[in-house]
């Protein structure tokens, strides 16, 4: 696979800052989709608002870039309506956990059968850097400037709890890891949740100590866990530290989904 | 062939949807539009088509635009509160150019308001909701017959010019019931068709661009961002910017005279009512009761874009009296087009006007 296969050349270059982890987000989702060998005709890019959100854009395929947090709502539609289409959504923390989290639980307990890419960067790099609802506690953005103050979201445990069949969390460090993530998302039936935990250097990296992009890329790796060894630890009552991030396939199962192709089939 | 059913006016619009095509509803539960929902929940499965009830209204306008983009004649149903929560999308439709239907049974507002009486207060939120300059095309109906006829109407002027069509209907037309004439077939006018190769916004005959329906390996790019003509964000370029958005609006407003649906009834006469939706009803028994033809009726059903032109074809007109369930929002509207002085004849709380009121007011403006 090229750059060249999946990309609008009349499109580049793109928006991102230089050291942005959206692009590695990004590539990683194509390549997933990529090795699906689905027709791109048959494929649909559908996104809310911020800078993850952009992604559609310079996809060669359909996209749909649409309003703040609303994007699983309109791919709600879109899948619905034409169940053969292969509908990936990119969004990220802030539109998809604050402004959009009603329409992420309802998308999440129907089940539908779309892959949702969440480039959780925990602020709202569009708009300069305010708080999300990901930022961690304690760190610091524009209206966090004292720290931010509330508890960060947990969107993969939200996901599962609100009943996706596939939930799976990496970060913008572990790129054969999330690539993988991603295809089983696309192969699995229902709602697909991939979590990938990135880094932006214009607005997290710069108020929060991370002087140059590898330092913040260092902190997601040295702050992950593989769930499995999470399990481990927690049976050997060892203690799991508040600042770590859970990576791995957190979920997997099969309960029944909507807009799956062949059962929408009428007689 | 035709058949007669005795029908309730949100069922008759559900029915009108059917028969139009309609393929995919997304909708919320409010009264007084629910059974608009319920008949489609019921009846749209079975035709293979999609029935989807969203979490919020926010979320239903959004599923009806995506679903409009794979092709299908895509609606919803609601009433105000529910109204106000889809102006953020409704902007999106007609920044997109997505055809879509929502109807609208109004009931008292502002806020939570009456849900279980009739209104006409969302007239101007209809027009002007959203932010930023748009035009769309809002069709009242004052009977069940209506209810069916405008929203087949609503689906293909829908099509025909890319913009969110409304049936501005209301809590007594949605709820009534009557004798209602159904055909067999209805009218069907597709969109505009997408050449492909050429750039998908880049507008045709009448400032309207082809539609490049998704799954058609088009690679159409839609975004709410002001774009060129090749789909793409341009949001910094003021002169394109100015451009699209005039010709949003333009593309409506200079069709004003094709979009026109009205009746011109006695256009002699000097005492001149306007009405809209369940107002018609009570000056049309006004006028059943008067006598004389010394009363004229200009009655509309294409409110908006208000046609204008309409009010000129009443040339000995002393007063125009506009009965509305609402402190003037249309009256408003027609003074700016007139000189003739316009007597607004506001009515809220739920109830209709009667024929007593608007005689009397015949009496005191002669």
């Amino acid at each position: 696979m090229s750059y060249e296969d999946w990309f609008r050349q009349d499109r580049l270059p793109h928006i991102y800052c230089a050291g942005c982890g959206n692009g590695t987000i990004i590539n990683c989702t194509l390549s997933a989709v990529d090795s699906m060998e689905w027709k791109k005709e048959d494929t649909v890019f559908v996104s809310g608002i911020g800078c993850s959100s952009r992604a559609p854009g310079y996809i060669v395929t359909d996209s749909l870039h649409t309003t703040h947090g609303r994007a699983l709502a309109f791919a709600t539609g879109v899948k619905m309506a034409n169940p053969s289409l292969h509908v990936i959504v990119f969004t990220g923390d802030g539109d998809l956990a604050a402004i959009g989290g009603n329409h992420f639980i309802h998308a999440c307990r129907r089940n539908i059968d779309l892959t949702v890419v969440c480039m959780n960067n925990q602020i709202y790099g569009m708009t300069g850097g305010q708080g999300s609802p990901t930022t961690p506690r304690g760190c610091l953005s524009t209206t966090t400037p004292y720290g931010c103050a509330e508890p960060a979201f947990d969107l993969s445990e939200l996901a599962i709890a609100a009943g996706a069949n596939y939930v799976s969390r990496w970060t913008s460090y572990h790129v054969k890891e999330l690539e993988r993530a991603v295809k089983v998302g696309l192969e699995t039936p229902g709602f697909s949740f991939i979590e990938a935990l990135t880094q932006c250097p214009t607005n997290f990296g710069r108020r929060n100590k991370f002087r140059r992009v590898a330092d913040q890329i260092e902190y997601l790796k040295a702050h992950s866990l593989l769930k499995v060894k999470r399990d481990r630890m927690l049976e050997h009552g060892e203690n799991i530290p508040e600042d770590i991030y859970v990576v791995g396939e957190l979920m997997r199962r099969n309960r029944p989904a909507m807009g799956l192709p062949n059962k929408e089939a009428k007689p | 062939m035709t058949r007669t059913e005795f029908w309730q006016g949100n069922i008759a619009s559900a029915e009108g949807a059917l028969a139009a095509g309609c393929r995919f509803f997304g909708g919320y539960p409010i009264t007084p539009s629910t059974e608009v929902a319920e008949h489609m929940a019921a009846k749209l499965p079975k035709r293979g088509g999609v029935f989807i009830q969203m979490e919020d209204e926010l979320a239903s306008i959004a599923s009806v635009i995506g679903a409009a983009w794979t092709g299908a004649r895509a609606m919803t149903s609601t009433s105000g509160p529910g109204f106000s929560l889809m102006m953020e999308n409704i902007g999106y439709a007609a920044m997109t150019e997505t055809p879509c239907v929502i109807v609208n049974v109004q009931r008292g507002g502002p806020s939570t308001g009456q849900p279980t009486m009739a209104a006409q207060g969302d007239m101007m939120q209809c027009r002007f909701g959203s932010h930023g300059d748009y035009a769309v095309i809002a069709l009242c109906p004052a009977s069940v017959q209506e209810m069916y006829d405008l929203t087949v109407k609503a689906f293909n002027l829908a099509d025909q010019y890319r913009v969110p069509v409304f049936l501005m209907a209301d809590e007594v037309i949605g709820h009534m019931r009557e004798r209602i004439i159904v055909p067999d077939t209805v009218e069907h006018t597709g969109r505009p068709v997408f050449v492909p190769g050429t750039p998908p916004f880049k507008p045709k005959a009448g400032l309207i661009p082809g539609f490049p329906e998704f799954g058609k390996g088009y690679g159409t790019h839609v975004t709410g961002l002001t774009h060129d003509e090749q789909g793409y964000p341009c949001a910094t370029n003021p002169g394109l910017h100015a451009t699209l958005v005039k010709r949003l609006v333009d593309k409506i407003e200079l069709a004003t005279k094709e979009l026109a649906d009205f009746d011109v009834i006695n256009p002699e006469a000097e005492q001149v009512f306007i009405a809209y939706g369940a107002p018609v009803r009570t000056v049309q028994q006004v006028l059943q009761n008067l006598p004389d033809k010394k009363t004229g009726f200009l009655r509309i059903r294409t409110v908006w874009p208000f046609p204008s032109h309409a009010l000129a074809l009443f040339g000995n007109a002393r007063h125009f009296i506009v009965p509305e369930m609402n402190l003037g929002q249309i009256a408003r509207e027609i003074e700016r087009h007139t000189l003739v002085p316009v007597m607004s004849i506001p009515k809220l709380g739920g109830d209709l006007h009667t024929p007593a009121e608007l005689a009397s007011i015949l009496e005191v403006g002669s």
